[in-house]
Order: structure tokens, then C-alpha cells, then sequence
């Protein structure tokens, strides 16, 4: 029962920030913007909540910090794409670049310093219920933020106005903007808001999931959170499906290297790049779908006006 | 004029200029349109006129000008407040979007953000009113052009505008759905409303239209009463001189079989695309003949086939020059003997950041193997230039420098080109999808004549098009395209608008009839 | 205030040519802000860095070392990027044509003749080649995203190779160090001039590399093909131009030459396989085709100019005590101020006070 809930628990832990990150990146694409930059807002994040909250010793501060510096790195590429009209991918593998090199500079000195852990629910009696107290009532703040995330991105996408406006966006830039809706103004926000998402992803790596800061500790999260999108075929629940798949993946080949299981523990370690390769395969073979689900503009440059 | 009104106009724009790189778009452009009238505005492709109605709607500023609504001056800086002053817009090439239902397409425009259910109501009551059917639950990606036209219309009329503007509207419709759309445009006028028409079409101008502007490279070089002018003074108006009509004896020697499809099926491979049913069609040497249709029943996928972009699940399927080709792709086609030009000319029929010589490669490069390329595929630069300067010469393609980039020619000069680049090997079969879409009058003419001189010594050409005058104009017979399926060609003296109307709207042979 | 982009009538030439300098000297200029935010001279630590690595002949045969994989990689990647395949996996395919080339010298340690080098080169290369195309394959036959695919093979890549150095290739006489046998000397790359310093034979298939594949690009069809369906498929396949084989030529090509660029930095620099074998080569060739504007000949200057960011960081944290993740920031900085700067071949940018018909007010 107890190996059972603490797996559960990992699991969860291991998903919630590909869950985070991919939801970001879901309602960036869903505006029409393909941002490559992931990895790097994301190590940005981790970097920035782990070397605030060993400064001020506050991990809720280096929370809110990392969600404002990822933010705020976001908007390097939405000033390329959005307000110079450059290339999405290679701006968004520059922003991956330039964020996995700042972090490392800015991460330097606070390598090997142990870290202070964001504090998880405890509600006496509730928390304590066997095998799901823990996982219902017990977890890491971030966890609850996830999952109210998926419902919150799904009631904005599909149930307002603004949700709407964004769908259209992504469908069409240029009937959007014959319409008089500002495309590049939302994409600017649909951008923040990825950004934003990355760093609480990354902040859940140097705060929960592992408290100390690694170089290049996200290790391929935010490919894996991208490749998750094209997964769900740009729906939000469907996010949350395959971000706890992966962490069950992660979670499962980190469990047979402890147990030995006389595979090399290298392939093992592989297991989750392969699986996504594997599940980007299946979801991508039936061309039709693949087209319908995926919104018209997404990585074409917009230019208003001419 | 006769018409002296002493009404203070609904719109008046004055002294409207606008600048893009390269081109002055509107240059000291004035019109006015009075309540409750039809006003056209007339003009040729690139006149001018879709940069005049982008700037009324707000999508474009003017570099200089004035505008007045009901007699103040306004500053329309956004479609919104356009929206706001009572102007709506339906566009040429609709402002919709395919992944999204009619009626979040129509909730979108409205600025108010009412409900779901509201919209939903609203919209079916103005479709009652003027006779505009629509669902307001299908996915636009799933509808016909004159269905999408219906959800822009009814989308601004929700929005009570004291002025619509349509931008080539019938362009896309079968005469019959004009006919419907004339209909809904007089109910809107005896309603008080004005509407700000533009077209190139000068019958259905003089039908019903009130007034009218004419524009020609960017600047207003008249204003009439169309039902006093004759069709060929409107013409004159637009064009500047007078054309040379098309030459065409209907009577030519007929040659052998070059073209044929037999029974081709084609299954749709995208969600939006149109299956080919069970198309078959022979054309002989010496014959022009034309596919009418509306836009979207399949002629992208009919050309690819036929082309050979797209390969065939048997080869006789397209038999060229005599031979089964349905195996062969479009390299090898071209070396039996035929030719092809597609749709669109930016970046299908030409690459636009190339210049002209290497888009003369682009559909050469098989055909003329060894007379442009060396041994290991080297590119035999000089031949190119020679040949592309030739071809320049022969239709007439006027362009800055020797070898510009494709991409900063007008879409008429371009057009010339790629035609030219195609005529110049005096291909035994030509293909040809819309060669005079968006191409000025001049280049139009030039265009068509050479596709006749070409079947008159000898080749077979197959003109699709939407553009029923040029069918009538060119073709010796004309089949119909509609949902994919092509219908018996019906020798031009025996055509008329009305047959080919219906055919384009989906009726079977026998009832057209 | 908001940008306006307004596009040229005819890209300009003159930025064309001069944007990569522009985008360097923002760099520099970047890079000197945050060298005062450090407390350093920036002057100094500019000369420190960009300068004094190229005032010394053993320095500069460092420079060929470092430059040699740059260029290769980053000219595979121009033909890949210009016919629009995003290959970006060039790290994994640069690790698996150092394993396959390698293979040779450590499980046939007895295989010493002038056969080695040659037959290691080649396998270098099929090795690179055949990892590349599997993304070519995926795209082609599954429809799969490239960049993701590519970019996921790194990883495994790399953990195969830790892998070997850790298990079955792991010098038996190593003491246990994750690291295979020294190479016999037959399967060494040759110095160039080893009096002077130890230059090898990696820059002269750099150099070769590039002319070869710019006389490609701009004399033959197949260039011209490259070209075309990288700026528009539907014009490539009206050309009769396939596009999945131009899939698996650019990809194939591009890993081919990573692989090769793989197995000589192995043969050459370092003489055995070791856990990590490149200090980033593979993505920051991408830095280099973009600085190179995906000219092969341009991308020759732009891998010199990257592999002095390498040599310049050691020197700076040598003299100055500079940190060497300062290297990846600059890098960094640079692709963002090639792409920032891209925009004005294409366009003109005007600063506008007012505000542009769709922007002035959302729908919100």
C-alpha cells in the first residue's frame, strides 16, 4: 500500500511540471505561435526560483519570481517574432540556447547548495486517510495549480470570449485581423502566458521535484512538454493524459534502474526520449487528422499591415 | 450628372492617398455615397479599389485625405470603430475562419460579446428576412463559397450598418446565386441602406447600380450614372483605350486525339479537399476547351492530377500525346509534350524570392535538359538568361531590371511570364487554371489570344476557369466542374450562361438542358 | 510607440551583406554591459577574449581545431534549414559518427595500417548519415515533426555513448575511468604543421566541405532544387521535385557531415572516446549557419567567429577568472541579434506614436 502511494506520488511529481509547461505552450500555439524556447524559459525559471529562494529564503518568493523571470525572458521572443516578424523556429531554438547558457552564469555560484523544499499541503485527518490521503490532500502547491490550470485553460479556450478570440487567431491571423482584433497584441499575452507557464514548471524542478540547482537540470522537459502538445492534438486534458503517461514513464524506468533489473540503466534513462519519439509517431501518421487539429497559422510570421 | 442631390452624403472620402513600396495605390482618390443608394465602384485588377475599401473599413490608414460620415470629419483607425460609425464589410477573399462554426464566426464581428444562443437566433432571423439560408452549427471549413458568402453578409447585417461594402462578390457565386444575391441587395436598399459595390463586372453595374466611381491606376477617372453609359464606354473608362477584342474564327482543322482522361477517381486527401469522381474528358488538336466552376468543386485536384504533381492509381487514366502518362510525374509528362500553369503564381507557379530565369528553370528543367543543364546538373546560366530575356521579349512582360526576383512583378506581368515561359516550348498540350485571375485587362487579352494561336497551330488546350465571359470568349466547348465531378463538354454555339449556370450550381446534365 | 515593419520592394543587398557584422558588434556591445555588471573592464576582457586568441600561431591551429566541427556541422545545416528541414539534432548524429568511427579502433586495436583512418572517416560518416535519417524517415513515412524527433535523438545518443565508455567499450587497462582504449596511431588524424601547433587535418575537410556544397547550392540543379522547395513545396512539386527525397538528402547530407565532423574531432583532438566528446558543437552550429546567413562560405567566417567564443572564454577565465558559461551566453546573444537584425534585409522598420488598424484595440 505505502510503495504503491509513494508512487503515485512520484508519478505525480515527475508530471506535474511537463503538465504545467506543455499548457503553456498549448495556449501559445492555439494563438498561432510556435515557440521553441521551452527548454529555455523553463531552466530560466528553475534557476531564478532556486537562487531567489536561497537569497531570501522564502521558496514562495522564488516561486513568483521564477514565474515572472521566465515571463519576462519570454518576451525576448515575442519581440523576434511578434514585433520583427522573424523566423519562429529559429528564434525559438535561440531563446533555448541563450536561456540554457544565462542560467548556467546565473547558477553558478549556487551549485551544490542544498535547497530549501516548497512546503506540501498537510490537513490534519484528511492528509493521513490511506493510499489517498497523501495524493488528494497532501501534495506540493504546485500540483493543485496544475490541475486547476487544465480546467482553467479549458473554461478560457472554449467557454470565452477571449478564448474565442485566440482559437481565430490561430485559425486565420489575416481575417483576424481584417476584423480589427489586435493578433499581435494577443499573441504578445498567449507568449507571457507560456512563459509564465515555463517558469512555474521549471520552479516545480528546483523547488520540488529535485530542491537544488543542476546546469541544464530540465535535461529535455520543455522538448518533452512541446512534443506533448502536438500529443494532445492542442487539447488541454488530453495534455494532462500524456503529461502523467510520461511521468508514469520516467517514474517506471527510474524505479527498474533502482531494482536492477539488469538493463543497462543508460536505456533506461533513454526510455522517455524514445517513448516520445514512439508517441509522436502514432499521433502524427493519419495526415488528415493531424491537419484538421492543428491551428492553421501556427509558426507563420505575421506582418500587420503591410 | 443628373443625379444632383442635395442630400448630405452618407460617406465622402476626399483627396485619398495611400503608398505602398513600389506602387502609389490611391493617389487624390474622392467619392461620396449618398443614403439609401447602390454605388458601384468600378476599376480593372490592381485599379486600386480593394486598398480604397480596406482604408473606408479601417484596415488601412491613409498617408493623406480626408473622410466624412454623415458630413464630420471621422478617423476610422480600426474595422471596430468602422464597425461602430454602422460600416460593415464582406470581403473579396472572406475574412472567415475554417476551424470555427458560423456562428462563432459570426460572434466574433460583433462587438457587444452576446450569447451563444442569442447569436444563434439573431442570425437566423436576418437569414429569413433576406433570404440568406445558413447553419449556424457547420464548421465554415466544410462549406461552399456561396454558403461562407452568406455567413460574411449576414454577419454584417447584425450589426444594422447604414453602409456595406462588398468587394467582387459575384465572383465566386454561379449566375444563379448572383441572381439570389442581387435580390437580398435590393431588399437592403429599399431599407434605406447604401452599399458600396465593387466590381469589374460592368452588367451587373449597369443593372444595379445607382452611381458609379471608376478607377483606374489609383485614381478616379470618372463618375457616372451607369445605366447611361453602354458597356463599352464603361469599359474604355477602366482600361484607358479601347481593347482589342479577342480573334477567334470558330471554324479550324481538327487533329488527333492529344489529351484524355478516362474515368479518373481521385479520393480527397485532406479534410477540406474534393474527391474527383469518375471524371473522363478528350480533347483534339486544334481545340480549346474550357471547365467552368465554381472555385473549390475540384479543379486544384483535377490540375494536380492531370499535371502529374499528384500520380494515378492507373495508368491510362491521363493519356498525353498518345500515350498512358498516369504513371509518370510531371517532369516526364512535360517531355511527352505537355505544359502546365497552375492557379496560383506565387509560389506554385513561380517562386517569388527566385528571379525569372531560375523560375524559368523550374518548369524547363526536365523538358529542356540538355539545352539548360551541364554534365553533374550543372546550370547553364547563360542559356537561362537568353531564354528568359526571350520569352520577356515575346509576351511583352514589363519588368524592372534584366532579371528581376519573381516576386516584384505584378501579378500580370508574372502571369505573362509563366505563360510565356510555357508557350515558348509550343507545348502539344496545355493546361491551364485561371491564367487571368487578378490580371489587368491588357495582359488579359494578351493572354487569351495566345492560348487560341496556340491551339490553332495544332496543340490542345484546357483553359479552367471561373470566368464564364472568358470561357464564352475563348473556348470551343465548355464542361462544368462542380463537387468533383465533370460534366459533357457542350459545344459553345449550343451554351448558354443559364445551362452552365445551373451546371455550376450542381444541377444534373439532363435537367440543365 | 510600436514598430512598424514595412517590407522592401527588393531585399536590400547591402544589409544582406553587413547584418552578421551588425549582429556581432551588438554582441560585443551586449557582452561589455554585462562584463561592467561583473565588475570587469570590458575593454580588457573584450581584448582578453576576442583578441588575444588570434595573436599567437599555436592559438590559431587551437582555432582550426575548434572551428573545424563548427563549419562542417554548419554547413550540413544550411542545406537542411534552406530546403526547410529542421535538423537540430546535429549533436546526436555528431556522437553516433564518433561511436561508428570508432568502432574500428577499439574492437580491432590490431587493425593498423594505412587502410584505418579512411575506413574510420567512412564509417564516421555512414554512422552520422544513417542517425540523420531516421528523422528523414519519421517525417517522411509518419509525417512526424523533425525538430522534435532530432532533437530527442540527442539524448539518446548521448547515452549510448555513455553507455559504451561505461560498459562493453571500456578499456580494459583504464583503471575503471569511463573512457575506451587510446587509438593505435594509424588511427590518428595528422597534424598539419605539427611543429607549430595542432592543427589537423579536420579544417582542410572543413574547407573542402564548404566550397563543395557552394558550388552545390549555386551552380547545380541540385542547389537550385534546395532552393526551391525550401522556399515553396508547391512550387517544388510543380518543378517535379520530390520533397521526401529532399528530405533524406538534406538530412542525410548534414548528418554525414556531422558524423564526419564527429569521428575527426575523436581521431583527432582527443584520441579515444570519452563520456562527452563535444562541448556543444552540434547546436551551436546552428548559431554558425545562421551568422553564415546559410552561405557555405559565410559560414566558414561565422565558425572561426564562434570557435574564438570558445577559445576566448578559456582565455578569460584564465586570465580574468571570467566564468566559462559566459561562452553559451554569448553564443546566445548572437543567434538572437542575427535573427533581430535578418529582419531589416526584408524590411524597413518605423517607429510609429500611433497605432496600426488592427492593434489600436483588441477585442477584449
Amino acid at each position: 500500500m505505502e510503495i504503491a502511494e509513494n508512487i503515485l506520488l512520484t508519478i505525480a511529481t515527475a508530471s506535474t511540471p511537463l503538465l504545467i509547461a506543455a499548457l503553456g505552450e498549448l495556449v501559445v500555439e492555439r494563438s498561432g505561435v510556435l515557440n521553441l524556447g521551452v527548454e529555455g524559459m523553463m531552466v530560466m525559471g528553475a534557476v531564478c526560483g532556486f537562487v531567489l529562494t536561497a537569497t531570501t529564503g522564502s521558496p514562495w518568493l522564488g516561486l513568483i519570481g521564477a514565474v515572472f523571470a521566465a515571463a519576462l525572458f519570454s518576451l525576448l521572443f515575442g519581440f523576434l517574432t511578434l514585433s520583427i516578424a522573424t523566423n519562429q523556429v529559429a528564434s525559438g531554438l535561440s531563446l533555448t540556447l541563450l536561456g540554457l547558457g544565462l542560467s548556467g552564469l546565473i547558477g553558478e555560484k549556487f551549485v551544490g547548495i542544498a535547497g530549501q523544499k516548497l512546503p506540501s499541503l498537510y490537513i490534519p485527518g484528511l492528509s493521513d486517510i490511506p493510499l489517498i490521503g497523501r495524493l488528494v490532500f497532501g501534495q506540493d502547491p504546485i500540483f493543485y495549480i496544475s490541475l486547476a490550470l487544465v480546467v482553467g485553460v479549458m473554461w478560457f479556450l472554449f467557454r470565452t470570449r477571449a478564448g474565442l478570440t485566440l482559437r481565430a487567431i490561430g485559425d486565420n491571423h489575416e481575417s483576424a485581423h481584417a476584423l480589427g482584433i489586435g493578433v499581435i497584441r494577443a499573441r504578445y499575452l498567449a507568449v507571457l502566458f507560456g512563459g509564465a507557464c515555463a517558469g512555474l514548471a521549471g520552479a516545480h524542478l528546483s523547488l520540488v521535484y529535485t530542491p537544488q540547482w543542476v546546469e541544464n537540470m530540465t535535461s529535455g522537459r520543455g522538448w518533452i512538454a512541446l512534443a506533448l502538445v502536438v500529443f494532445a492534438s492542442w487539447r488541454p486534458w488530453r495534455v494532462l493524459a500524456g503529461a502523467y503517461l510520461f511521468g508514469g514513464v520516467t517514474i517506471g524506468q527510474l524505479h527498474a534502474q533502482a531494482l536492477g533489473v539488469g538493463i543497462p540503466s543508460q536505456l533506461l534513462s533513454a526510455l522517455p526520449y524514445l517513448a516520445t519519439i514512439a508517441v509522436l509517431v502514432i499521433i502524427s501518421r493519419n495526415r488528415r487528422l493531424t491537419l484538421l487539429n492543428t491551428p492553421a497559422s501556427l509558426g507563420r510570421p505575421f506582418v500587420p499591415n503591410r | 450628372m443628373s443625379h444632383v442631390q442635395p442630400r448630405v452624403p452618407l460617406l465622402e472620402m476626399q483627396g485619398i492617398r495611400k503608398e505602398f513600396p513600389g506602387t502609389l495605390a490611391n493617389d487624390d482618390v474622392s467619392l461620396a455615397i449618398l443614403p439609401g443608394e447602390i454605388h458601384a465602384l468600378l476599376g480593372e485588377n490592381g485599379a486600386g479599389k480593394s486598398t480604397l475599401v480596406k482604408m473606408i473599413y479601417g484596415v488601412l490608414q491613409p498617408d493623406a485625405g480626408e473622410m466624412r460620415w454623415q458630413g464630420s470629419p471621422e478617423h476610422v483607425a480600426s474595422p471596430r470603430e468602422a464597425r461602430h460609425l454602422g460600416i460593415g464589410m464582406v470581403f473579396q477573399h472572406f475574412s472567415l475562419f475554417e476551424a470555427l462554426s458560423a456562428a462563432e464566426n459570426i460572434a466574433l464581428s460583433l462587438d457587444d460579446a452576446p450569447e451563444a444562443s442569442t447569436i444563434v437566433e439573431r442570425a437566423s432571423r436576418v437569414s429569413q428576412e433576406y433570404g440568406l439560408p445558413l447553419d449556424p452549427l457547420a464548421m465554415v471549413g466544410d462549406l461552399s463559397v456561396g454558403e461562407r458568402q452568406r455567413i460574411e453578409i449576414v454577419r454584417c447585417l447584425l450589426q444594422e450598418p447604414s453602409l456595406l461594402v462588398l468587394d467582387e462578390p459575384t465572383s465566386v457565386l454561379t449566375p444563379q446565386e448572383a441572381e439570389r444575391l442581387f435580390e437580398t441587395l435590393e431588399k437592403l436598399r429599399a431599407d434605406g441602406r447604401s452599399i458600396l459595390y465593387i466590381s469589374h463586372r460592368l452588367e451587373e453595374v449597369q443593372r444595379m447600380c445607382d452611381r458609379a466611381t471608376v478607377l483606374r491606376q489609383g485614381r478616379v477617372v470618372g463618375a457616372c450614372d451607369p445605366r447611361e453609359e453602354t458597356a463599352a464606354s464603361l469599359a474604355s473608362m477602366m482600361v484607358g483605350k479601347d481593347l482589342k477584342p479577342v480573334e477567334r474564327e470558330s471554324v479550324h482543322d481538327r487533329g488527333e486525339v492529344l489529351f484524355e482522361i478516362r474515368h479518373l477517381n481521385r479520393p480527397a486527401e485532406t479534410p477540406f479537399a474534393v474527391a474527383l469522381r469518375d471524371i473522363s474528358l478528350q480533347v483534339n488538336a486544334g481545340d480549346i476547351i474550357g471547365i467552368a466552376g465554381v472555385a473549390g468543386n475540384g479543379q486544384s485536384e483535377f490540375f494536380e492530377a492531370v499535371s502529374g504533381e499528384v500520380l494515378q492509381s492507373e495508368p491510362d487514366m491521363v493519356r498525353l500525346c498518345g500515350t498512358d502518362a498516369g504513371a509518370l510525374g510531371i517532369g516526364h509528362r512535360r517531355a511527352l509534350g505537355a505544359a502546365f500553369v497552375p492557379e496560383e503564381r506565387l509560389g506554385h507557379g513561380a517562386v517569388p524570392s527566385l528571379s525569372l530565369s531560375q523560375n524559368l528553370l523550374l518548369s524547363r528543367h526536365a523538358s529542356d535538359h540538355a539545352e539548360f543543364l551541364g554534365t553533374a546538373g550543372w546550370v547553364q546560366r547563360a542559356r537561362l538568361m537568353a531564354k528568359s530575356r526571350a520569352v520577356i521579349e515575346a509576351l511583352d512582360v514589363r519588368c524592372g531590371g534584366p532579371d528581376p526576383a519573381a516576386g516584384t512583378l505584378s501579378g500580370g506581368n508574372l502571369q505573362k511570364f509563366i505563360i510565356g515561359r510555357e508557350l515558348d516550348r509550343q507545348p502539344r498540350v496545355l493546361l491551364v487554371n485561371q491564367p487571368t485571375w487578378g490580371v489587368d485587362a491588357g495582359a488579359a487579352a494578351h493572354i487569351r489570344q495566345a492560348l487560341i494561336e496556340l491551339a490553332r497551330n495544332g496543340s490542345a488546350v484546357v483553359l479552367i476557369s471561373q470566368d464564364l465571359d472568358e470561357l464564352f470568349e475563348v473556348c470551343d466547348a465548355m464542361a462544368v466542374m462542380h463537387d468533383g465531378e465533370l460534366s459533357e463538354p457542350i459545344p459553345r454555339e449550343q451554351a448558354t450562361l443559364e445551362t452552365i449556370g445551373l451546371l455550376m450550381g450542381g444541377a444534373s446534365m439532363g435537367s440543365a438542358a | 510607440m510600436q514598430l512598424a515593419l514595412v517590407r522592401r520592394q527588393y531585399p536590400s543587398r547591402v544589409l544582406s551583406v553587413f547584418t552578421p557584422f551588425i549582429a556581432f558588434g551588438l554582441t560585443l556591445l551586449a557582452g561589455s554591459i554585462m562584463f561592467a555588471a561583473q565588475g570587469l573592464d570590458p575593454l580588457v576582457t573584450l581584448y582578453t577574449y576576442f583578441v588575444e586568441p588570434l595573436i599567437e600561431t599555436w592559438s590559431l591551429h587551437e582555432l582550426a581545431i575548434k572551428a573545424a566541427p563548427l563549419i562542417l556541422i554548419g554547413v550540413g545545416l544550411s542545406v537542411c534549414f534552406l530546403s526547410n528541414n529542421w535538423n537540430i539534432g546535429a549533436e546526436g548524429q555528431f556522437v553516433v559518427g564518433a561511436i561508428t568511427g570508432s568502432a574500428l579502433p577499439v574492437l580491432w586495436p590490431d587493425f593498423a595500417n594505412f587502410a584505418t583512418l579512411p575506413l574510420m572517416l567512412l564509417f564516421g560518416v555512414l554512422g552520422g548519415c544513417a542517425y540523420a535519417c531516421i528523422p528523414a524517415l519519421l517525417k517522411t513515412r509518419f509525417n512526424t515533426n523533425e525538430i522534435l524527433t532530432s532533437l530527442m535523438l540527442v539524448y539518446v545518443a548521448q547515452l549510448l555513448l555513455d553507455w559504451l565508455v561505461r560498459g562493453p567499450w571500456r578499456n580494459p587497462e583504464g583503471f575503471n575511468f569511463p573512457e575506451t582504449r587510446i587509438f593505435n596511431d594509424a588511427a590518428i588524424l595528422p597534424e598539419l604543421f605539427s611543429e607549430y601547433g595542432r592543427a589537423n587535418w579536420g579544417i582542410v575537410f572543413a574547407l573542402v566541405a564548404a566550397i563543395g556544397v557552394w558550388l552545390m547550392l549555386r551552380k547545380t540543379l541540385k542547389g537550385f532544387e534546395v532552393q526551391v522547395v525550401g522556399a515553396s513545396p508547391r512550387a517544388g512539386r510543380f518543378a517535379g521535385f520530390s520533397s521526401s527525397r529532399m528530405v533524406f538528402f538534406a538530412f542525410g547530407l548534414s548528418g554525414a557531415l556531422a558524423g564526419l565532423a564527429g569521428i575527426a574531432e575523436v581521431a583527432g583532438a582527443s584520441g579515444q572516446l570519452r563520456p562527452v566528446i563535444s562541448p556543444g558543437y552540434g547546436f551551436t552550429a546552428i548559431i554558425v549557419a545562421f551568422l553564415g546567413r546559410l552561405n557555405p562560405l559565410g559560414i566558414v567566417a561565422a565558425g572561426l567567429v564562434l570557435a574564438l567564443t570558445y577559445l576566448g572564454g578559456e582565455a578569460a577565465q584564465i586570465a580574468l577568472g571570467l566564468s566559462d558559461k559566459v561562452v553559451r551566453v554569448f553564443q546566445g546573444m548572437l543567434l538572437f541579434f542575427v535573427l533581430a537584425t535578418d529582419t531589416l534585409i526584408h524590411y524597413q522598420v518605423r517607429v510609429t506614436g500611433g497605432t496600426t488598424a488592427g492593434d489600436s484595440r483588441g477585442d477584449r
